[in-house]
C-alpha cells in the first residue's frame, strides 16, 4: 500500500515521514522473514494457511460443480484476493492437477462479473479430454486450482441484453467465436442450454453468424455452430467457396439485411479482415477483429530441441508440438490452451527453425541476431536443430 | 571385482560369474518391465504422498521453531530440538534428495521440481545434482571414477591405493560425520582438487560455484544461528544450541544412512578394465544391484532415510518416486534370488557397524590384519611405521610383500 491510495489527503511532511518509516519497517520485516525461512520463502509457509490471500500466486478454490447435462458442468470458483476481474468473452487459464500432473487449459468465463465475487466456467467433456473430463466428472468442491488473470481482447460488450451481433468467421477462425457462443449457449450432448438469453422478455439477444470456408469441413467446431443454428441460438449463414463461389465482402449486406444495426465480430485470415475493415469503414459500421490462421499443416522435418537452461536435449518429429515432446521428457513447460490462442506457452527460440503447425510457415532464428524469437511451443514443431531459452 | 567376506562362487570370486549374457539381458528386461509398470501407474496417490510429506515437514519445522522461541524452558528446548532435527532430516532425505533426483518432475508442479527445488543444507542444489545424480549414479562404485567411494576421504576398497593418510581415516570420517553437510558441499565443489590448482588458474566455473556455496552457507548459518536465536530473545542461547544440535543430528543421521548405501562389507566395487566395453542396460543394472545395500526396518525408518533404505531399488531406478521403492522391493528381491545374487539387506545398526568396520579395516594396508596376531602386534605396528617412512617404489614393494605374506598363509 502506498500513499497514492489516499489521493484526497495531501501528504504533509509528517505523514510522509511516517509513510517512509512504515515502508522501511515493512521492507525490514520482509528481509527478516526471508532470512528466517531460507532456502524457502515466507509464501511457502503462508500458503499452508491462506492460499487465496493477497500477494499469493493467483489461485482459486472450486466452490461448486453444477452438472448442466450428462457431459457438461459449470464450475464455480472463488478466486484469490488478487483477482482483477474480467470482461465477458475473456478467458482464464486454469492449472489443475489431474492424476497428479499439473495441466493448464484455457476456458472462457461463462458469466459477467457476479455480485458474490465468484467466477465460473462451463466445460464440456470432450472425448479423451484429460482436463475437461476431470472437471466435469471428478472435480470436487474445495479443490485448489491455479489461475491466471483473465485475458482476451476479443470480447463482447458487458451488457448483452438487446444487442444485435454479427459474427464473421473464416476457416478455423471459428474457434474463438465458438468460445464466445459456448459461453452464452453451452453445447452439450443433450443440446444447447442457455437459450433463455433469447427470451424477448429478458431483452432478446440476436446473433447472426456468417461462416466462410473453402468447402464444408468436417470439424467439431462447425458441427457446434450448426447445432447452435438448429437450436435457434444463432442464425447461421454458411458460405463455401466450392458451392457458393468466393465471398465478396460487398455482398455482406445482402446476406445480412440488417447489417447496419449489428456490431460485427470477425475472426479469420488477414486478407478477409482487411477487406472487412475497409467495407465497414466505408459504411460507418462497428467492427472487432481477431486474426486467426488456418488448419494444421505437417511438413516433413522434426529435429532436436535443446533447452539452454536445463541443458536437456530431446528428439522430436515433424508432427509433435515442442510443448508435448518437452513435457513427455519431463521438462517443466509453460502451457495454456494448446491450440495457439492464448500465448501461455511462448518461449524464445535462440537458434534453429520451427514450423508453425497451423500454417506450415517456417520460423527461423539466427544465433546472435536477436534475443530469440518468441514462439508458441504448443503449435510449433522442430524443423532441424533448435535451441530454446528455457 | 572385489568382494570381501563373500563365499566364492565356483572357481572365481565374482558374484556374477555364474550369469550368462542372456541372463544379464533378461535381468535388464525384467527390471525394465517393473519400471514401465510403475511409471504407467504414477498418479494422484503418489502426488498426494509427496504433498503430505512436504506439508508435514513444514508444519513440523514451523511448530518446532515456534516452540523454541521459549527454549529457555527445558521441555520446550527438548521438544523443539527433537522436532527441528526430524524436520531437517525430512527436508534433506525424503524430500530434498528425492525431488532433486527428479523423482517428482512428472507432476509438472513448478514448486516441486528438480530444477527449482532447494534444500536446508550447505550444499547447493546445483552442485549436488551434478556430483550425485550425474557422476555417482552413472559411475556407481567404479574405483577411480565414482568419487562417492569414500568421498576421497576414506579408503573403502582394497583396490584403492593405500597411503599413510589412510591410518587416520577413521578419525577423518568421524569428523566428516559431525560436519557432514559441509563435507558434502566441499565434495560437490571437488574442493580438494580445485584448491590444489594455483589461485589464478582456477576455472571461472569453480569460482562461481564456490561463491554460490559460500552464499548458501552464510544464509543457512544466519538463519539457524542469528535470526532464530535473536527472535527468541531471552532464549537466545538455548535456541542457538537447539539449532546446532538439530544440524548435528541431521549430519550424523544422513552420514550413517549414506555410509550404509555402498560401504558395508560385501558390497561389490568395480575396476574400469573389468567392465564390458559397451555396458548394456542389463550390465548397468547388475552393477547397481550388487553395488548397493539396503537397510531393513519399519515404515518410519524408510521415510527418515528418504527411502535410501531401499538403496538397491533407488540405484536401479534413481528417478522413480521414493514411495514406490518399498512396493517393488519384493519383486526386485525375487529377481536377485532367481539369478542367484545376494540382496544385501540388514538392520541399520548392522550396516553402520559393517561400514565402520570397513573404514577401520582398510585404514591399514592390504594383508595387515590377516598377518597380525596378538603376539606379533608390536612388530606389525613397527612394520606399518616402516611402510609409512618408506618412499615411492620402496613403499609399493613393502605393500606387495605384505599382501603376498597374507596370501601365502
Amino acid at each position: 500500500m502506498t500513499a497514492t491510495a489516499f489521493p484526497t489527503r495531501p501528504a504533509t511532511g509528517r505523514s510522509a515521514a511516517w509513510n517512509r518509516l512504515g515502508e522501511r519497517l515493512a521492507a525490514r520485516a520482509e528481509r527478516i522473514a526471508n532470512a528466517a525461512v531460507t532456502p524457502l520463502v515466507p509464501a511457502d509457509y503462508l500458503d499452508l494457511f491462506h492460499p487465496l490471500r493477497a500477494g499469493a500466486d493467483l489461485r482459486a478454490r472450486i466452490v461448486s460443480v453444477h452438472p448442466e447435462t450428462r457431459d457438461a458442468a459449470t464450475i464455480v470458483l472463488k478466486p484469490g484476493r488478487d483477482w482483477a476481474g474480467h470482461v465477458p468473452g475473456q478467458y482464464i487459464r486454469i492449472g489443475i492437477d489431474v492424476d497428479g500432473v499439473r495441466q493448464w487449459r484455457a476456458y472462457s468465463l461463462t458469466h459477467g462479473p457476479r455480485p458474490d465475487g465468484l467466477i465460473s466456467i462451463t466445460v464440456k467433456a470432450v472425448p479423451d479430454g484429460i482436463v475437461s473430463n476431470h472437471l466435469v466428472h471428478r472435480a470436487k468442491p474445495g479443490t485448489l486450482v491455479h489461475l491466471e488473470q483473465a485475458q482476451g481482447e476479443f470480447v463482447l460488450p458487458p451488457d448483452l441484453a438487446g444487442h444485435k451481433l454479427l459474427f464473421v468467421t473464416a476457416g478455423s477462425g471459428v474457434t474463438p467465436v465458438i468460445g464466445m457462443l459456448r459461453n452464452l449457449f453451452p453445447v452439450t450432448d443433450e443440446g444447447v442450454v442457455g437459450l433463455d438469453k433469447l427470451d424477448p422478455r429478458k431483452g432478446a439477444l440476436d446473433i447472426v453468424c456468417v461462416h466462410i470456408a473453402p468447402s464444408r469441413p468436417d470439424s467439431i467446431f462447425l458441427r457446434n455452430l450448426e447445432e447452435l443454428g438448429r437450436a435457434g441460438a444463432i442464425d447461421l449463414v454458411a458460405r463455401y467457396d466450392d458451392q457458393h463461389g468466393v465471398l465478396d465482402v460487398d455482398v455482406l449486406g445482402e446476406l445480412v439485411p440488417d447489417l447496419a444495426e449489428r456490431t460485427t465480430y470477425a475472426c479469420g485470415p488477414a486478407g478477409l479482415l482487411d477487406a472487412l475493415a475497409a467495407h465497414h469503414e466505408t459504411n460507418g459500421l462497428g467492427l472487432f477483429t481477431e486474426q486467426f490462421r488456418a488448419s494444421t499443416v505437417v511438413v516433413g522435418d522434426g529435429g532436436t530441441v535443446r533447452f539452454e537452461a536445463g541443458g536437456l536435449e530431446i528428439e522430436t518429429d515433424a508432427a509433435t508440438p515442442i510443448l508435448d515432446a518437452a513435457e513427455e521428457a519431463g521438462v517443466l513447460m509453460p502451457s495454456g490452451c494448446r491450440m495457439g490462442i492464448c500465448f501461455g506457452c511462448v518461449l524464445p527460440l535462440k537458434e534453429g527453425a520451427v514450423r508453425d503447425l497451423r500454417s506450415g510457415d517456417l520460423i527461423v532464428a539466427n544465433p546472435g541476431e536477436s534475443d530469440g524469437i518468441q514462439i508458441q511451443t504448443c503449435i510449433s514443431a522442430a524443423a532441424g536443430a533448435c535451441v530454446i531459452d528455457h | 571385482m572385489t568382494i570381501v567376506n563373500e563365499p566364492s562362487l565356483e572357481t572365481t570370486d565374482s558374484p556374477i560369474a555364474h550369469l550368462s549374457r542372456e541372463d544379464i539381458e533378461a535381468i535388464g528386461e525384467e527390471l525394465d518391465a517393473i519400471r514401465a509398470e510403475v511409471i504407467a501407474s504414477r498418479g494422484e496417490r503418489d502426488a498426494a504422498y509427496i504433498h503430505r510429506v512436504i506439508k508435514t515437514q513444514r508444519y513440523l519445522e514451523l511448530g518446532s521453531r515456534a516452540v523454541l522461541l521459549g527454549s529457555m524452558f527445558p521441555p520446550a528446548f527438548i521438544a523443539g530440538t527433537v522436532g527441528l532435527s526430524v524436520a531437517k532430516i525430512l527436508d534433506n532425505m525424503e524430500i530434498g534428495h528425492n525431488i532433486l533426483h527428479g523423482q517428482w518432475d512428472w507432476m509438472r508442479d513448478p514448486k516441486i521440481h528438480s530444477t527449482t527445488w532447494d534444500w536446508d543444507n550447505a550444499a547447493t542444489a546445483e552442485g549436488w545434482k551434478k556430483a550425485h545424480n550425474e557422476e555417482h549414479h552413472t559411475y556407481t562404485n567404479i574405483v577411480g571414477m565414482d568419487n562417492d567411494l569414500g568421498w576421497g576421504l576414506v579408503r573403502v576398497d582394497e583396490e584403492q591405493q593405500w597411503t599413510p593418510r589412510c591410518l587416520i581415516q577413521p578419525a577423518l570420517n568421524f569428523v566428516n560425520m559431525l560436519i557432514f553437510q559441509y563435507g558434502i558441499a566441499a565434495y560437490d565443489l571437488k574442493l580438494g582438487d580445485n584448491l590444489r590448482v594455483p589461485k589464478e588458474e582456477r576455472s571461472e566455473e569453480f569460482k562461481r560455484q564456490l561463491q554460490g556455496t559460500l552464499t548458501k552457507i552464510r544464509k543457512q548459518a544466519t538463519k539457524d544461528y542469528v535470526v532464530h536465536p535473536l527472535l527468541s530473545g531471552p532464549s537466545f542461547a538455548t535456541t542457538f544450541a537447539a539449532n546446532a544440535i538439530a544440524n548435528l543430528v541431521r549430519n550424523v543421521w544422513s552420514h550413517a544412512v549414506i555410509m550404509c548405501g555402498h560401504f558395508p562389507e560385501g558390497v561389490a566395487t568395480f575396476e574400469l578394465d573389468e567392465l564390458p566395453e559397451n555396458e548394456t542396460r542389463g550390465d548397468w543394472y547388475l552393477r547397481q544391484m550388487i553395488g548397493s545395500a539396503n537397510i531393513s526396518g519399519s515404515k518410519a525408518m524408510h521415510i527418515m532415510t528418504g527411502n535410501l533404505s531401499h538403496q538397491i531399488e533407488h540405484h536401479i531406478w534413481p528417478d522413480l518416486p521414493s514411495n514406490r521403492y518399498a512396493e517393488v522391493a519384493p519383486r526386485v528381491q525375487a529377481i536377485f534370488e532367481k539369478y542367484g545374487l545376494r540382496y544385501h539387506s540388514a538392520p541399520l545398526p548392522a550396516q553402520v557397524y559393517s561400514a565402520w568396520h570397513k573404514t577401520v579395516r582398510l585404514a591399514f594396508p592390504n594383508g595387515w590384519w590377516e598377518t597380525t596376531t596378538k603376539r606379533n602386534l608390536p612388530s606389525q605396528l613397527r612394520l606399518v611405521g616402516k611402510i609409512v617412512k618408506a618412499k615411492g617404489k620402496n613403499r609399493l614393494r613393502m605393500l606387495k610383500e605384505l599382501e603376498a605374506r597374507a596370501a601365502a598363509r
